[in-house]
């Protein structure tokens, strides 16, 4: 495939490998943090690790939008969702999380109408072909799905669909890091900056990181070579003492970020005083609502909203092993409590979080694994 | 290269242990209790949670394997059922049959390279056929929605007749019901099937070895990719279409070549990584995959990228997934090519002993990864 291949090549990769490294101080460990669960999702998909050296790690971080919603507000859309007359659609990946009452498909196995929209515009189709019924769309994501939503708000209200509302859950990424970041017993050496959030910001939001808390990010593409890349340009910096914002993903991402895209935010919605993350507790200024000019199309403010907040257990430890503070089995709920059929906190409820990826292959090393597949 | 990182590791561990917390021996056995509890959870027999059932039970991944064998096999439990092969192998006086039974739901009925009626005369002597068996005769069950047009129905019935007699099998029984409108979804189809196993080939994961060779018959996903773009909810189009077809022919020129074939799957639903799993865990072997042997056309990859869902977790319906003896591969590999539905035939792993029960796949990039189960359906991810 063009545009892919070009960036799954085993033997560029195998020389990044080694030049990664040449660039390690032996002795010396280093920790990453892949902000976005799509960085997660291609390291796991495509094997990446096995081209790092053993004093590398990558931590994965809070980018993955699913995971990071708390479970009131699951419960919140599904009780939208019960509502008569109502459709509620939502993005496939949303499907199985769990709220603490279960999870979209338990809902709709239980009679509520939730359909899987590839985008928001689906949503809006819908509402379009439905005018008896109100749609309502479950918006999650970062930046980069956010302006998705607020251009089909803008649509609608261009063509007068007045049965289509959207329950927002957006957030931002920026308060996310620096929450990670403010952590005292933080120990990370560098960031792997949200590509795709990144086309929609651009990289100068990201300067802080590097000159108020001294940790270098690069801004990375979703291809394994991008990741590398990226990996290798970090580890530069760190060896030529230079801690800098770089933008490894340039063929997407502008330094200045998508104005337009930003300003349809700008336009549909405004940051919430605070926000809960799963996994990481409230977050001041860490989510968007809608703005009271597009009420009309705002679901919390149309429907009934419970709004009863489900706790995450105490005991629950992702915010620990997402900082990589914790290894997941020293999580006191790892493997009891918190179990993939049962996921507590947010490292679990992904197959691709830190704690499920430990529950289902943990008992097999990466040496081992490795090994297996040589001939 | 090797031991010496083995040897990095261990001693990093056990520094990194000193350091942090002053008592290695406890915290290592500490991750080993952590380990000890999941096996032990793992170990248990499979358990519906649910209080419904979702669609994630029809999926073919996990949910479906709790329900299969949490519920059915513990209600209905007999050895032949134990096996939870495609098809029951059972002797009847002095002959071995084989006897199956599935049924059609799909959606729509009528799509690119075929429609409900041959796909559930295909799916019925596929499961005969990777049993060993020739497939002789099929039931047909049909459930109608009260309205459903009269000329599908038609089209459906002269599809399965052609099906059948291109298989070579007889529909020799059947049934009708009908239902309100709104209780179903047009039509379903059940079909079960009889053949006869003339071979005295002894087909299961019970034969699988390590070093045995792991081989489709040709690219995999195209009748799920086609269905799902078939939908026309994606907006996406493509020159596909569903590769159902019957594989009796195929098997036969298979198991003249190679004798040594362990085992024969269909790969319908969940794709190639579900039957492999299946046949690791059976076998308590690894099964090691490389991706980069695997045949998916370019359409289909283009697809799962785009949709991000994985091509070998896609159905197809005419496609053998064959466990051989490693030193019959390229027998088996020439005699699947040169039948006009193997032509694109491949090996793509092979059998390993360690891990046990797992599917690793070493990835065209280069690196490894694990191939698990499927959790629910595949659902499309957005980052």
């Amino acid at each position: 495939m063009r545009f892919v291949d070009e960036y799954r090549d085993a033997d560029k990769a195998q020389a990044l490998a080694t030049e990664i490294a040449a660039l390690c101080e032996p002795g010396r460990q280093y920790k990453f943090m892949e902000v976005c669960g799509g960085h997660t999702h291609t390291i796991y998909k495509h094997g990446i690790e096995d081209y790092l050296p053993e004093s590398v790690s990558l931590v994965h971080g809070p980018g993955c939008p699913v995971c990071v919603i708390p479970m009131g507000r699951v419960d919140d859309a599904i009780a939208i969702a019960h509502e008569p007359g109502v459709i509620m659609t939502a993005f496939g990946d949303m499907m199985r999380v769990p709220g603490g009452n279960g999870s979209f498909l338990d809902a709709k196995a239980a009679g509520a109408d939730i359909r899987m929209v590839y985008s928001p515009l689906d949503a809006l189709k819908i509402a379009r072909t439905n005018p008896d019924r109100k749609v309502v769309f479950m918006a999650i994501g970062f930046e980069t799905t956010s302006p998705s939503t607020a251009m089909t708000v803008l649509r609608a209200a261009a063509e007068g669909i007045d049965n289509f509302s959207v329950f927002c859950n957006h957030v931002t990424i920026l308060p996310a890091i620096k929450a990670i970041l403010d952590s005292p017993d933080l120990r990370l050496d560098g960031f792997l900056g949200p590509g795709h959030v990144s086309t929609v910001i651009g990289c100068r939001p990201y300067e802080f990181i590097a000159r108020d808390y001294g940790k270098p990010l690069v801004c990375a593409g979703f291809e394994p070579l991008d990741l590398l890349q990226s990996v290798f340009m970090l580890l530069k910096q760190l060896a030529e003492g230079r801690c800098e914002v770089e933008n490894q993903y340039t063929r997407v991402v502008p330094w200045d970020g998508n104005l337009r895209a930003l300003a349809a935010i700008g336009q549909v919605m405004q940051l919430r005083p605070y926000f809960e993350w799963r996994g990481l507790g409230f977050i001041s200024h860490s989510a968007l609502r809608m703005r009271d000019e597009y009420a009309a199309y705002d679901a919390e403010h149309l429907f009934e909203v419970p709004g009863v907040r489900v706790a995450d257990p105490k005991a629950c430890q992702c915010g620990e092993v997402l900082k990589g503070v914790l290894k997941p089995w020293e999580c006191k709920v790892f493997g009891t409590a918190c179990t993939p059929e049962t996921p507590i906190g947010t490292c679990m409820v992904s197959s691709e979080g830190a704690c499920a990826a430990y529950y289902n292959f943990g008992r097999f090393t990466r040496q081992r694994l490795t090994e297996a597949t040589r001939v | 290269m090797t031991t010496e990182r083995t040897a990095g590791r261990a001693e990093r561990a056990v520094a990194e242990a000193e350091v942090t917390t002053g008592h290695e021996v406890g915290r290592l056995s500490r991750e080993q209790q952590v380990l000890q509890r999941i096996e032990r959870a793992r170990r248990r027999p499979p358990k519906i949670r649910e209080s419904r059932i979702t669609l994630a039970h029809g999926a073919g991944g996990k949910a479906t394997h709790s329900l299969i064998e949490g519920m059915f096999v513990e209600a209905f439990r007999n050895p032949t059922l134990e096996e939870l092969d495609d098809g029951a192998v059972l002797s009847v006086g002095a002959n071995r049959l084989a006897f199956t039974t599935d049924s059609y739901v799909v959606s729509p009925l009528f799509f690119p390279g075929g429609d409900i009626g041959d796909l559930a005369v295909n799916g019925t002597v596929n499961d005969l056929a990777v049993s060993g068996a020739r497939p002789l005769y099929l039931s047909a069950g049909f459930i109608l929605e009260e309205g459903f047009p009269v000329a599908e129905l038609q089209r459906i019935v002269t599809s399965m007749a052609a099906a059948a007699e291109r298989a070579g099998v007889q529909v020799v029984t059947g049934d009708t019901k009908v239902v309100q409108r709104g209780k179903a979804d047009g039509c379903y189809v059940n079909t079960s099937g009889i053949g006869v196993l003339e071979r005295p080939v002894a087909l299961g994961s019970s034969h699988v070895r390590p070093g045995d060779a792991v081989v489709v018959s040709g690219p995999i996903g195209d009748h799920g990719v086609t269905i799902m773009l078939a939908r026309g909810e994606l907006d996406i189009a493509a020159d596909l279409a569903s590769d159902t077809a019957a594989l009796h022919g195929l098997v036969d020129v298979l198991l003249d070549a190679a004798p040594g074939v362990r085992l024969m799957r269909d790969a319908t639903r969940g794709g190639v990584a579900t039957i492999l799993n299946e046949v690791a865990q059976a076998a308590q072997l690894a099964v090691v995959v490389d991706e980069a042997s695997v045949p998916v056309r370019p359409a289909v990859t283009g697809a799962c990228e785009l949709l991000g869902i994985d091509p070998l977790y896609v159905a197809c319906e005419g496609r053998l997934v064959a466990v051989v003896d490693g030193a019959q591969a390229e027998a088996a590999l020439a005699a699947l090519r040169g039948h006009p539905l193997g032509d694109g035939a491949a090996v793509i792993g092979r059998v390993a002993a360690d891990p046990p029960g797992m599917v690793l796949l070493r990835t065209a990039f280069g690196g490894t990864r694990v191939v698990d189960m499927l959790v629910g359906d595949p659902l499309p991810r957005i980052c």
